[in-house]
């Protein structure tokens, strides 16, 4: 006289394993489901992301000069380039020693204004303004050297600098963000 | 920790242990019941006095918690607050500034011990593991601490090492997600600051669980001595008190002595004049340095031009201790009978000390004056190689091929006979 589990038992799987993996699989959801609030509240918070984007007068600039403002608490870089910047920054768009290889005109809506986020890609510092190999972007904490398109030729920093979203509302004014 | 002879003799007292037999356990671990090895020398000091750092940090720290605000807007008011307006604040407050430096200079100097008397070989690894997590826990907090008054260095500090997790990068948005997660935001900000308060606040009573275990994984097989011998019979062993306890407390008093000199008369030698500048994101100083005992790692991870493999560089300097325990294949534990071993040794802590002073040094500076011009970078990679190449090869190499020298028969003998020589 065989009992149902002794049958279920000669077959490898009784319903006790089914049962035991069953639970086990309920609780493992059950405690990642817990967890996850947990880890999730240290992303930006909904205030933060919130933050509004910025619009910048753009007059204000000369031609050559570099505005710096704020925005998600990081500096963005608005430089009003010259000709020879312009001309200097689409001829070296074959140049050999680009570690991230990316085109000028890609890199700037239109080339007379060039806006990125002044953080270095490398470790976070704010690159300084006319200086380095390049004369345009030299960041001081590690030796990173950006060209006149922010474009990393020499240094650990593995990408260009960052282009934010923006757009040009009109001639003067462009809303970052 | 173990079984206790303990016996008190007052009823009150022994009452008392037969509920909770907590004055046993201190007893063996700390008091009569613990036997020692005879011969320990003033290294084995710097482990209570790790201990004593420890309770000072914990204390002065609870104190400035009393009189701080972690907000971006308040907290570097808050710290000139403590310094100029909270009575005796100024000296709470150094004494935590440079508690925190001579913590490290007494658990470097402490792990140095451990590497030359081959404390960390068998059976003792797990009580070595349980050193280098304590190590890293301090790393940690002492990190987050020094972001707390919101200076300059506070926040670029910040900032570049929280980026190092950035460059694990492995997929498209990996990087900027978890720097994201890190900061609570998108860059170092209010969130990032108030949740390094939090962790800052909760990490040493993490380290004091950890110093726990790390003393009852020591009781197990006992302390280590210079001769790196096991000891055996009752007369290689003193008990912990009286002996050790007076000769920790002459040590301590000693230490107290040169903590108080740099408390009261170079109260800021060891930190950074930018940092009593304000935090300004949109401004990184010329010239970013960590705090002192981060400078070895960092002028590894300035060593590799590779922003990923500089990371891993770093990390795995340190991590790399946990196998110490394995590279050293030699049946013999203390240098002192392992010359070649204590050669190299020296030469490690010079090649690491250099390392750190490599780390103040900008990469273009010139180190050596010779051939053109030998700058800071290429000195920090032939000193980052030396530093690797002292655990891959030179220890599991010289601790499986010297001749060592002949080794006591117990610590009993070794003593005797030195006092019949002097």
């Amino acid at each position: 006289m065989t009992t149902k589990d002794q049958v279920e038992h000669e077959e490898g799987v009784t319903r006790r394993n089914f049962l035991y993996v069953a639970t086990g699989a309920v609780g493992a959801v059950g405690a990642a489901s817990v967890v996850w609030p947990l880890v999730d509240q240290m992303n930006p918070s909904a205030d933060v992301l919130a933050l509004a984007s910025v619009e910048v007068d753009l007059t204000a600039i000369p031609e050559g000069q570099t505005l710096k403002i704020l925005w998600r608490g990081k500096p963005i870089f608005i430089r009003h380039r010259t000709a020879a910047e312009i001309k200097t920054a689409v001829a070296d768009n074959g140049a050999t020693d680009l570690i991230d290889p990316e085109d000028d005109q890609a890199r700037a809506e239109r080339p007379e204004w060039l806006i990125m986020v002044g953080v270095c890609t490398h470790l976070g510092c704010v690159p300084l303004d006319q200086r380095g190999d390049f004369n345009a972007w030299f960041c001081p904490c590690h030796g990173s050297h950006y060209d006149i398109s922010g474009r990393i030729r020499k240094g650990p920093a593995p990408r260009n600098l960052e282009v934010p979203k923006y757009a040009f509302l009109n001639d003067t004014t462009v809303k970052i963000g | 920790m173990g079984s206790s002879n303990y016996q008190p003799t007052n009823k009150a007292v022994k009452w008392f242990e037969d509920r909770l037999p907590i004055l046993g356990l201190m007893h063996s671990t700390l008091g009569a019941g613990y036997l020692a090895p005879r011969n320990l020398n003033y290294w084995w000091n710097f482990g209570s006095l790790a201990g004593f750092m420890l309770v000072v940090q914990i204390i002065t720290g609870v104190i400035l918690v009393m009189h701080y605000t972690p907000h971006v807007d308040m907290a570097f008011r808050a710290v000139e607050h403590i310094m100029r307006d909270v009575n005796y604040g100024w000296l709470i407050r150094y004494t935590h500034s440079n508690g925190a430096s001579m913590f490290f200079v007494v658990v470097y100097i402490h792990i140095l011990r451990g590497m030359y008397f081959g404390s960390y070989k068998s059976p003792r690894e797990v009580l070595w593991f349980l050193g280098l997590v304590i190590y890293l826990l301090m790393m940690a907090t002492g990190f987050m601490g020094y972001v707390l008054p919101w200076g300059q260095m506070s926040f670029w500090g910040a900032t570049v090492i929280t980026n190092l997790f950035g460059a694990f990068d492995f997929y498209e948005g990996m990087g900027e997600s978890i720097l994201h997660l890190l900061w609570g935001g998108f860059a170092v900000d209010n969130p990032t600051l108030q949740r390094f308060f939090s962790l800052h606040y909760l990490l040493p009573f993490v380290i004091v669980g950890v110093v726990i275990l790390h003393i009852w994984a020591l009781h197990l097989p006992g302390s280590n001595n210079p001769l790196g011998i096991d000891a055996k019979g009752p007369g290689d062993k003193i008990p912990f008190h009286p002996y050790y306890t007076a000769k920790d407390l002459f040590g301590l008093s000693f230490f107290i002595v040169i903590l108080a000199i740099f408390i009261f008369y170079m109260p800021n030698i060891m930190g950074h004049p930018d940092n009593y500048i304000e935090a300004n994101p949109m401004v990184t100083p010329p010239h970013i340095v960590p705090e002192w005992y981060y400078l070895p790692f960092y002028t590894i991870l300035k060593a590799v031009p590779d922003k990923l493999f500089g990371v891993i560089a770093m990390f795995a300097s340190i991590l790399i201790f946990f196998v110490l325990p394995w590279l050293d294949g030699s049946k013999v534990r203390s240098a002192k009978f392992r010359p070649t071993t204590a050669f190299f040794f020296w030469l490690f802590l010079i090649n690491t000390l250099y390392l750190g002073y490599l780390g103040t040094k900008l990469p273009d500076e010139i180190m050596i004056d010779m051939a053109g011009g030998i700058d800071a970078l290429t000195m920090g990679r032939i000193s980052s190689i030396f530093y690797f190449a002292y655990f891959i090869v030179i220890v599991p190499l010289v601790s499986r091929m010297e001749s060592t020298k002949p080794v006591p028969i117990s610590i009993a003998q070794s003593v005797l006979d030195a006092n019949k020589k002097g």
